[in-house]
């Protein structure tokens, strides 16, 4: 809950911000039970200090949950429904356990039985036995994130987004991404045991092979070091109309131009990001061509891997300061933190446009198209 | 009341004792399930009754339901709602009747207590057992294709816990008194002399004839926010999927049950689980598995196409010619049974060898404790090796395994017929060459008839008998009478090229060959077979037997038959492998796949070289039905030209021989599981498709225009019944 009330202060303290101003806050969370359950948006709006004016809600997308509460901001602001309201979502992996959340998806057995249910590791793995990617592809990748978001920090490229949280006294409790290992090297990495192995003896990769059943074996290639971290994050985007910034006072840095989501093949599960690209851009009427860089999550190497291969992209455009395997995957707030990575990087860079992307449970996968004004 | 009696005592005691008449033991029927209604109602009803004693007069407590009686109903007799209204009966006016009428109820188990035997007892307000290890306690009812549907999957979870209940119904194990109690599968272990006093006790002492799941207030699970449930009702599905391939519909349904059935009052849990078993009863597959694993297989193994009119004989003294692999395990599983053998072959060396076999799995056998060691050695002195045709004096049976090829075996018919007795037969062990061309060298061809084992002989329990066109019934009789010694299970052929079961199941390899050469890729080839239930792939099996085996086979045909053989799909495919690629199978260091030293088998990278695929793959379920259908296209030939003359020895013969896929219940049941029409239907489609193998016959199609099944229909039945 301090991680998200603390964003949300640091939101307003920035901007010099009247939060009475603000309609809502839709936060992200992809395991709202516990601490995290009950509307947290609202709960975080009130520990945040905001008017209690501001009303507060939680969506779940999976992974993709940030993002698409930032699309819901933007959504209320686009169709009149708010001035303005903060988009943003928050997890605390450390406070909860991985699939606490359970639900129909994984574990009502008739359900899970019919959708070929797997764990999302297994899906990762289908995705680099199809495509072909070796241990050593999606070790390479992780160590290029690593190198990426070193350089990144080092530069303090994320100076204006990172926010540090205090504890009771003020103290900063944490400040960077602690996730990072600057030093990991190939042969590093070549050591780590492969994860997912024991979920698909359990009966997974037989699930898997019946869903594609052009493959032999499962080639189990991830593990800790390639794939996303599991960390504790938070992260807020304010998006608001023209007579909000006047009234407040703001200059926007960039508009929401498109956004959408799209349901893939739910066994491997993270494939949504490609086609999710095709279809954003079809809306808006845009090419690849159009885009300056692409963040997409790196929940799993071979995700990237796949996405850089199904689009054609060069890697230099396409998650440029690293991304989740070397700083973490909040999985509720990754979706606004790499939104304002990108942000930042246009600014840098001096460029237009980028394109957010996540793969999120069961299949989804959502997209959001920025333009710097 | 038939099949039980009611007594009460002095003391209010109402002692209910299961006897159902004529038979070994008690059985679920529609008479027994009015009888305990009317036993219950007798209870509940009479003021001076306090409580009653549910117990058997028969070694067992309770079997489960009658096999004939529900195969009768199975598989599409009754309408789903029917079905439904079926299950009620048992389920709330037995079994729940029985919970809330107000008097307690205990089952004193005082034998096995299986399937509807164990509901009972579960429906009981408390169970004392016998502590006998041989009074076991469970509910199989899921390797018939059904659930417990009389509130087994609902009280045994509440009884406990929901983890332990998925393994037991699962797994469909049978748990001996002293785990039981641990589990919580019952109440009370006590001395077999003591069970009726126990139970009188708990009536007269501490009887309450409420259950915990009647108390206002119970709940029985909290669903997901329990992470135990998370856990089994997340892993399970995956371990169903991937164990049934899922084909069998049982085990996910017992799991439904269990997970939705514990978030409901007990009322609706127990109408839910009746739904699902409603479904399962309607399912061809649960009238399949009945039908050809227990019932058919059952048959055969009782020797049911035995000429009646034949004096049952036995087999005292058995040569066995040839002492390879084959000849080994007959020699092996004969001496097990008791019968002296003579194992003969043409050095004392190899004779001695083929004996080996027998003390190898022997000697494994003692050392994991299953056999003692002196039982052990008088089995293995019972086989003599030996190079002497005179040792075959005295043997009422003599069987060849020699190599496949009619001059040796002629040779070797004709040595030991010198010295047989009068009565004596001869089988010969082939697998494929005519049994009536091989008589053609006995100087008694009526005595002459084909044995055929499968390999290995200790694991494999089938024998197809082959009845030559000169082979008398007596012989017939007598092996069949030395089948049943060996208590494993006959089916009976007539003569014809490759019998019945080579023939079929080389349509099998032969397709999956062919799909290769059609540019199917391997892994998905492979996997169709697994998803249709074989154990393993064509490509896998083929690497196993090498390509030579069912190339000889052609070869032999193609030199036997001349211009009236007609190639098989794959001849191609066999003829590159063997002579262009050098690939013959594992033996000689791969085939379709690589045998690396250090990891497991891969499909040979070259073979998408050699074979390339297509940008276009169809979808397994089409690959999967082509590898049934034309199996079963193949023993409908089989049965209309004579070769099998009972539809349920080609069903027990494919399950049992070659591992064909038990929920298909074989493949004549395949065929009827589709429909008789659609099969028919399917099979046009895939001839003008892949060829004319898949063409129907005119028999075929004349039996699917009449609407004429292989087996006697199920007599309809109303609900009721």
């Amino acid at each position: 809950m301090q991680l998200a009330a603390q964003v949300l202060q640091a939101l307003a303290e920035r901007n010099g911000l009247d939060t009475g101003l603000v309609d809502d806050v839709v936060l992200g969370c992809a395991q709202p039970v516990g601490e995290q359950g009950g509307n947290i948006g609202r709960a975080a709006v009130l520990a945040a200090g905001y008017e209690q004016s501001v009303a507060g809600q939680q969506v779940h997308r999976f992974c993709a949950s940030a993002l698409e509460a930032v699309n819901a901001a933007a959504a209320q602001v686009m169709t009149g429904a708010s001035d303005a309201a903060i988009g943003g979502g928050v997890e605390s992996m450390s406070r909860t356990v991985m699939g606490a959340d359970s639900g129909a998806w994984s574990a009502d057995p008739w359900f899970a039985y019919h959708n070929y249910f797997a764990p999302q590791g297994i899906g990762a793995d289908m995705i680099a036995t199809l495509d072909g990617f070796t241990r050593e592809d999606v070790d390479d990748y992780a160590v290029e994130s690593q190198r990426r978001a070193a350089l990144a920090w080092q530069q303090g490229r994320f100076s204006k987004a990172v926010v540090p949280v205090r504890d009771l006294i003020g103290e900063v409790v944490l400040d960077r991404d602690e996730h990072m290992r600057p030093e990991t090297t190939r042969e590093g990495l070549a050591k780590l045991k492969p994860s997912f192995v024991g979920l698909g003896q359990m009966g997974f990769d037989a699930v898997g092979i019946q869903r594609y059943p052009q493959i032999e074996t499962i080639q189990h290639v991830h593990h800790g070091g390639n794939s996303s971290g599991i960390v504790d994050g938070a992260g807020a985007v304010l998006v608001g109309n023209k007579s909000f910034g006047e009234r407040a006072g703001l200059k926007p840095r960039a508009r929401v131009k498109a956004f959408t989501s799209i349901g893939s093949e739910p066994t491997i599960m993270l494939t949504a990001p490609s086609a999710v690209t095709h279809k954003l851009l079809k809306r808006c009427g845009m090419s690849l061509k159009d885009i300056d860089l692409f963040e997409i999550n790196e929940a799993f190497a071979a995700v990237v891997l796949r996405y850089i291969r199904a689009l054609d992209l060069d890697p230099q455009k396409v998650n440029v300061n690293g991304g989740a395997i070397a700083m973490g995957h909040p999985l509720g707030a990754t979706g606004a933190i790499i939104l304002g990575i990108v942000l930042d990087e246009l600014e840098r860079r001096g460029l237009g446009t980028a394109l957010i992307t996540l793969c999120a449970g069961n299949g989804l996968g959502t997209a959001t198209i920025i333009e710097r004004v | 009341m038939k099949t039980l009696r009611l007594d009460v005592d002095a003391d209010g005691i109402a002692l209910i004792t299961l006897e159902a008449p004529d038979k070994p033991m008690n059985v679920v029927s529609p008479q027994f399930i009015d009888d305990m209604i009317a036993a219950i109602e007798r209870v509940a009803a009479d003021a001076s009754i306090k409580g009653a004693i549910i117990t058997s007069a028969k070694p067992a407590f309770m079997a489960g339901a009658d096999l004939k009686y529900i195969l009768g109903i199975a598989g599409g007799a009754l309408t789903l709602k029917q079905a439904y209204a079926f299950s009620q009966k048992p389920s709330v006016q037995m079994h729940r009747r029985l919970e809330t009428c107000g008097k307690p109820f205990v089952a004193a188990i005082n034998g096995l207590a299986l399937g509807g035997g164990y509901e009972l007892a579960l429906a009981c307000h408390h169970r004392v057992i016998v502590d006998d290890p041989k009074a076991v306690v469970g509910l199989p009812e899921v390797t018939v294709g059904l659930l417990p549907g009389s509130g087994g999957t609902q009280r045994l979870a509440r009884m406990v816990g929901l983890e332990k209940a998925a393994a037991l119904l699962l797994d469909g194990r049978s748990v001996p008194p002293t785990e039981a109690l641990q589990l919580g599968m019952v109440d009370q272990v006590v001395p077999a002399a003591q069970l009726l006093s126990a139970a009188r006790g708990w009536l007269l002492n501490s009887s309450n004839p409420v259950r915990a799941w009647d108390v206002k207030g119970y709940r029985s699970s909290n669903g997901l926010l329990n992470p135990t449930v998370v856990k089994v009702m997340s892993e399970r599905p995956a371990q169903i999927a991937a164990q049934t391939r899922r084909n069998f519909p049982a085990p996910i349904a017992i799991l439904d049950c269990l997970f939705q059935g514990l978030l409901l009052p007990f009322d609706k849990a127990l109408q839910l689980e009746s739904k699902h078993f409603a479904r399962l009863l309607c399912d061809p597959v649960a009238r399949n598995l009945i039908r050809t694993s227990f019932v058919n297989r059952g048959e055969a193994s009782k020797l049911a196409r035995r000429p009646r009119d034949v004096a049952k004989s036995a087999v005292t003294r058995l040569g066995v010619l040839g002492a390879g692999m084959m000849g080994s395990g007959i020699a092996y599983v004969a001496a097990q049974a008791g019968v002296e053998v003579v194992l003969l072959d043409s050095s004392l060396e190899l004779a001695e060898k083929g004996k080996q076999y027998s003390v190898k799995l022997l000697d494994k056998a003692v050392e994991r404790g299953k056999q003692s060691r002196d039982a052990a050695d008088a089995i293995l002195a019972r086989i003599k090796p030996t190079t002497s045709y005179e040792s075959l004096a005295g043997c009422e049976l003599v069987i060849e395994a020699v190599f496949e090829d009619v001059g040796v075996k002629a040779e070797v018919t004709q040595r030991a017929e010198a010295v047989l007795g009068a009565s004596a037969i001869f089988g010969s062990n082939t697998s494929t060459l005519p049994i009536g061309r091989l008589a053609e060298a006995s100087s008694r061809p009526a005595q002459f008839i084909g044995l055929h084992f499968f390999s290995p002989v200790d694991r494999m329990p089938l024998v197809e008998v082959i009845v030559g066109a000169s082979t008398s019934q007596e012989t017939l009789a007598k092996s069949l009478d030395f089948v049943g010694q060996l208590r494993m299970t006959p089916i009976v052929v007539n003569d014809s090229r490759g019998f019945y079961t080579s023939r079929v199941f080389q349509t099998f390899i032969h397709e999956g060959m062919r799909m290769l050469e059609e540019g199917i890729e391997p892994a998905r080839i492979e996997n169709a077979a697994m998803a249709a239930g074989f154990p393993v792939g064509p490509l896998a099996l083929l690497d196993e037997v090498t390509i030579e085996l069912p190339w000889k086979i052609v070869q032999e045909a193609e030199a036997a038959l001349g211009a009236n053989f007609k190639r098989p799909c794959a001849y191609d495919v066999m003829r590159r492998m063997l002579h262009e690629i050098k690939r013959p199978g594992r033996r000689h260091g791969g085939g379709f796949y690589d045998y690396p030293k250090d990891a497991p088998k891969r499909l040979w990278p070259g073979l998408s070289a050699a074979f390339p695929p297509a940008r276009k793959q169809p979808g397994v379920e089409e690959l999967r039905d082509r590898l049934l259908y034309i199996q079963a296209l193949e023993t409908a030939r089989c049965l209309e030209e004579g070769v099998i003359t009972h539809p349920a020895d080609a069903d027990v013969g494919a399950l049992l021989g070659w591992g064909f896929p038990a929920w298909t219940g074989g493949p004549l049941s395949f065929i009827e599981t589709v429909g008789m029409e659609k099969f028919v239907a399917e099979a046009e489609r895939m001839a003008s498709t892949y060829g004319a193998r898949f063409a129907p016959s005119d028999w075929l199609r004349a039996r699917a225009e009449q609407g004429e099944a292989f087996y006697e229909t199920a007599l309809p039945r109303t609900a009721a019944a």
